[in-house]
């Protein structure tokens, strides 16, 4: 089995543990690391994609790879977001339940 | 059968293993540093599938920065007692998202095993005009970045804005201004202070290094700045630096220099070289070299307070 | 698919039209929250008049007209293009922020004495920055680069959803993200597919390449989903109306009005730009099948809302309903794709103005009354009339009674459908009237009754005319002549006088 491909099965395996824990988990920030997975698969199948594209002497197709780079750069910056939106709802609130029933029941009708 | 492949299927069952752990782990807390490790061991993915450059960035963000984010965020939850929250799914929910998510990597497996050959690829092109005039670099992802794709970088570092503009604005309004809290409360020992003493230094140079050998090798404005990102986060957790007033004026210009000089020049390029982010020949190293200092500034300063998070209000003057 | 030039004449106002926002984000970052004020309503008037020269540029020439930035044509680089409907969607999109803007100055003006505040500056960036992301959306030709935009739209459009940092709408913020992370990263995947097969992301050149393969299916699956999932159609709305309903009034406009739109405009240059290869019948009947859905439940909610803000949120659950008939309606290269074209492009338009109106008046009223319980309205029309005249215009909108926007575009829908046979549409377009009715209805019923509202803050008369203005281009749609559905067709894969 060639790296690349291994390569591809892990990022496809990454993606499906990812998307169980999004669904599984309760807890926001469990439900962020879990994203975070299905982020890093997703980068993965990036890096395959350049990595099969190596031709004509080069070892990989630049264009996946710098949009791989960029990709982790947002990541970063959705995951850094999140968990100042969790931490301030635990603050806020101490509860971090993202039920939209829940939260639903407590709009009161108060004016904005 | 020689060593490589059987190294590169155990560090692939590595990944995967540590990666269900985080999903696994019934404590929030190893499920963090569960993470954390995960994020290290994807970096040797990377340099396994020849992308170098990308592997300096999972190191130094995907493990390095995440994992001071997450594990901070993870104590301050653990101080709230807030690692808990309500009852998760049930049995059956719960094995419908495992058959699901199987599905879904099956798919996605099928997929990528049955991507055509030869596989398309601008590599050629990339590399043929990475190397002529309008950019002249030996990193052809360098000039992707900076020079075909410049539109997507210079956006992105808008994102990096938003983001820690976003996180800032969830803080209290009394609060607006002053600085955010110290990523560690308690005094550090003396070994760390130490650590720090020697290890920022050092690290900060070899930033400094990976962005100005990054447009002819592996390495560049982000690798760079992320580096330096994680020295300042180390020099914070020592408590030898304070995170700057969220109000002050040089750390709101350090944040939008990259995307301001890279906009600047972007916009310039249509008097100087005819088109709008296009380079004038022969100008185009030093330029984008100049582009990338000032990314590597804002990088390096908005990663950590992005970490940092909103301001806290104690340090008001 | 006619070769065009990498770049046309007028291809830099697309540039600029990005640009222009994206410098004020920066601008007003390093300036403070009062500059920025400023600079978002100065750069107002400039942005509309770009995206009336982009649509002037596009009429005249009769084609798209595009760019390659940095003179580097794809597939190494990007290119802008705009259409018709990306010039209409421009102009519609600076009307709407423009509004926003000038509502939002009575909430987000800096006060006196402090240098700076939080929500203002959080305010004046966000909206500048959602602008320029639309913008983009709106003529981004790279599916990558589109990318970069829709993240640039969420990082702007979810602390809005949080700016006044009641824990409601901290939770309602998060749940806002984490379903954008999740479209993001679907969509992301199904890019990274499409590259892997053909080589490039450019649009046009993927029009030429892709052909109905499994993989295309697969990577066209991953993308939809996660544009549904940005864009709130059923079943993935849970997101939307606490988040809407919660955020304060001009965000929601914009949200309401221009967010949803803006993932749901890459759905149709997924569909009918780079994928017009693919058999059109199964996903057309999946996507508009949701979308029924949508409207059913949408406006069943709307129903059973008691407050105001929330009512109108899910009232915006089902309208994005109506726009998924597109994908039946205006498939192919049928004689009667153009009808359902201008009619999914019309409901675009007409929701947008007619829900950003409501939204506004919905504050005005949240702000007279001091609460937005819909229970509590009594008399509230003889002592606020020009904003329920608002609600009252925007909810014809949505009924789809004429003369307004929102019955051009079920008109032509229904006109679309039956020319096609497919009558099947016309079922929940008339249904979803009738249940628009009904929650319009709940609003302006007790508010007409007799009784004494105690009015606790006259609204301005401005902010109550700006609402009222965009009630009217709502109504004023109604009467778009020949030559705008014409417009509408330039650029469109299939219309007369390009060949497929």
């Amino acid at each position: 089995m060639n790296p690349s491909l291994l390569a591809g099965l892990v990022g496809a395996a990454l993606v499906g543990l990812g998307l169980y824990g999004l669904i599984a988990h309760p807890h926001p920030l469990r439900k962020l690391l879990a994203f975070n997975l299905v982020g890093s698969g997703v980068f993965l199948v990036f890096g395959v994609v350049a990595r099969r594209g190596a031709a004509a002497g080069y070892a990989f197709d630049p264009v996946p790879q710098a949009m791989v780079i960029t990709g982790i750069v947002v990541a970063f910056a959705a995951s850094a977001l999140a968990v100042a939106l969790i931490l301030r709802l635990a603050v806020a609130g101490g509860d971090v339940s993202l039920d939209p029933q829940a939260s639903g029941r407590r709009d009161d009708g108060e004016a904005e | 059968m020689s060593v490589l492949p059987l190294l590169d299927i155990g560090l692939a069952l590595l990944v995967v293993a540590v990666a269900a752990w985080t999903i696994a782990a019934r404590n929030l807390f190893a499920s963090v540093l569960g993470y954390v490790a995960y994020g290290l061991l994807l970096a040797l993915v990377w340099v396994r599938l020849h992308a170098p450059d990308i592997a300096l960035t999972e190191a130094a963000v995907g493990g390095g920065v995440t994992g001071v984010l997450l594990v901070t965020a993870g104590k301050r939850l653990d101080a709230l007692k807030a690692t808990r929250s309500g009852a998760g799914p049930g049995l059956r929910e719960r094995i419908v998202a495992g058959a699901l998510s199987a599905l879904v990597a099956g798919a996605l497996a099928f997929v990528v095993a049955s991507l055509p050959t030869p596989a398309p690829s601008l590599a050629p092109q990339a590399a043929a005009a990475a190397a002529g005039p309008g950019a002249g670099l030996g990193n052809p992802i360098t000039a992707v970045l900076i020079s075909y794709r410049a539109f997507d970088t210079m956006l992105e570092k808008i994102v990096l804005l938003l983001a820690v503009l976003g996180i800032w604005s969830v803080g209290a309004d009394d609060a607006w201004g002053s600085a955010p809290a110290p990523l560690r409360r308690a005094r550090p020992d003396g070994a760390m202070v130490l650590l720090a003493r020697i290890l920022a230094p050092i690290g900060a140079l070899i930033g400094v290094h990976i962005f100005w050998v990054g447009a002819d090798a592996p390495g560049g404005a982000f690798q760079g700045g992320a580096l330096l990102a994680a020295m300042w986060m180390v020099a914070m957790m020592a408590r030898l630096l304070e995170a700057p007033r969220i109000g002050s004026r040089a750390l709101r210009l350090a944040l939008i220099s990259g995307p301001a000089v890279f906009l600047t020049v972007g916009l310039a390029g249509n008097i100087l070289a005819g088109s709008f982010f296009a380079f004038p020949p022969g100008f185009a190293k030093p330029l984008i070299l100049f582009i990338e200092a000032f990314m590597v500034l804002s990088v390096a300063v908005a990663l950590p307070m992005m970490v940092a998070g909103p301001p806290d209000g104690e340090s008001k003057p | 698919m006619i070769a065009q030039p990498a770049t046309t004449p007028g291809g830099f106002l697309l540039v600029l039209a990005v640009l222009l926002p994206a410098a004020g984000t920066l601008f007003s970052f390093a300036l403070g929250s009062r500059a920025a004020e400023k600079i978002a309503l100065g750069l107002t008037p400039v942005g509309f008049f770009l995206a009336c020269l982009v649509a002037m540029k596009v009429a005249a020439a009769g084609a798209p007209i595009a760019y390659a930035i940095g003179g580097l044509p794809p597939p190494l680089g990007i290119a802008l293009r705009a259409d018709g409907v990306s010039a209409v969607m421009m102009v519609t999109a600076s009307i709407i922020v423009a509004a926003a803007a000038f509502y939002a100055r009575a909430k987000f003006a800096t006060p006196d004495g402090v240098e700076e505040s939080r929500g203002a500056l959080t305010f004046w960036i966000m909206i500048q920055a959602i602008w320029a992301a639309l913008n983009l959306i709106f003529v981004g030709g790279d599916l990558f680069n589109l990318y970069v935009a829709l993240e640039l739209l969420t990082f702007a459009a979810v602390p809005l959803v949080c700016i006044d940092g009641r824990p409601e709408t901290l939770a309602a913020a998060l749940r806002y993200l984490l379903f954008a992370l999740f479209g993001s990263v679907s969509y992301l995947l199904g890019v990274a597919l499409l590259y892997g097969l053909y080589g490039t992301l450019d649009i046009s050149l993927l029009a030429q390449r892709v052909g109905a393969a499994p993989m295309v299916w697969t990577a066209a699956a991953l993308m939809t989903a996660g544009l549904l999932a940005k864009t709130a159609l059923f079943p993935l709305h849970l997101w939307l109306p606490p988040a809407h309903a919660n955020a304060p009034a001009a965000a929601s406009a914009v949200l309401s009005g221009l967010v949803v739109k803006g993932s749901f405009f890459l759905a149709l240059r997924l569909w009918f730009y780079v994928l017009p290869a693919l058999p059109t019948a199964a996903p057309g009947a999946v996507l508009g099948a949701l979308g029924a859905l949508a409207v059913i439940f949408g406006s069943v909610l709307a129903l059973r809302q008691a407050r105001l803000k929330l009512l109108v949120a899910y009232s915006t659950v089902a309208q994005i309903g109506y726009l998924f008939f597109v994908f039946p309606l205006a498939a192919g290269a049928h004689v009667w794709s153009p009808l359902g074209w201008s009619g999914g492009v019309m409901q675009i338009l007409a929701h947008a103005f007619a829900k950003a109106a409501m939204f506004l008046a919905a504050g005005l009223v949240a702000e007279a009354l001091g609460h937005d319980r819909i229970a509590g309205f009594r008399g509230a029309a003889r002592a606020l009339p020009l904003t329920f005249l608002t609600l009252g215009l925007g909810g014809l909108s949505l009924m789809g009674l004429p003369p307004t926007g929102g019955f051009e575009a079920k008109w032509l829908m229904l006109r679309a459908a039956a020319a096609s046979g497919q009558w099947i549409w016309s079922l929940p377009i008339l249904g979803g009237g009738l249940l628009a009715g009904g929650y319009v209805y709940r609003i302006l019923a007790p508010a007409l009754a007799d009784g004494e509202a105690a009015i606790q803050a006259r609204p301005e008369r401005s902010r109550e005319a700006i609402a009222l203005g965009l009630a009217v281009i709502a109504l004023a749609l109604a009467f778009a002549p020949q030559g705008f559905f014409d417009f509408l067709e330039i650029g469109r894969p299939f219309a007369s006088g390009s060949a497929p």
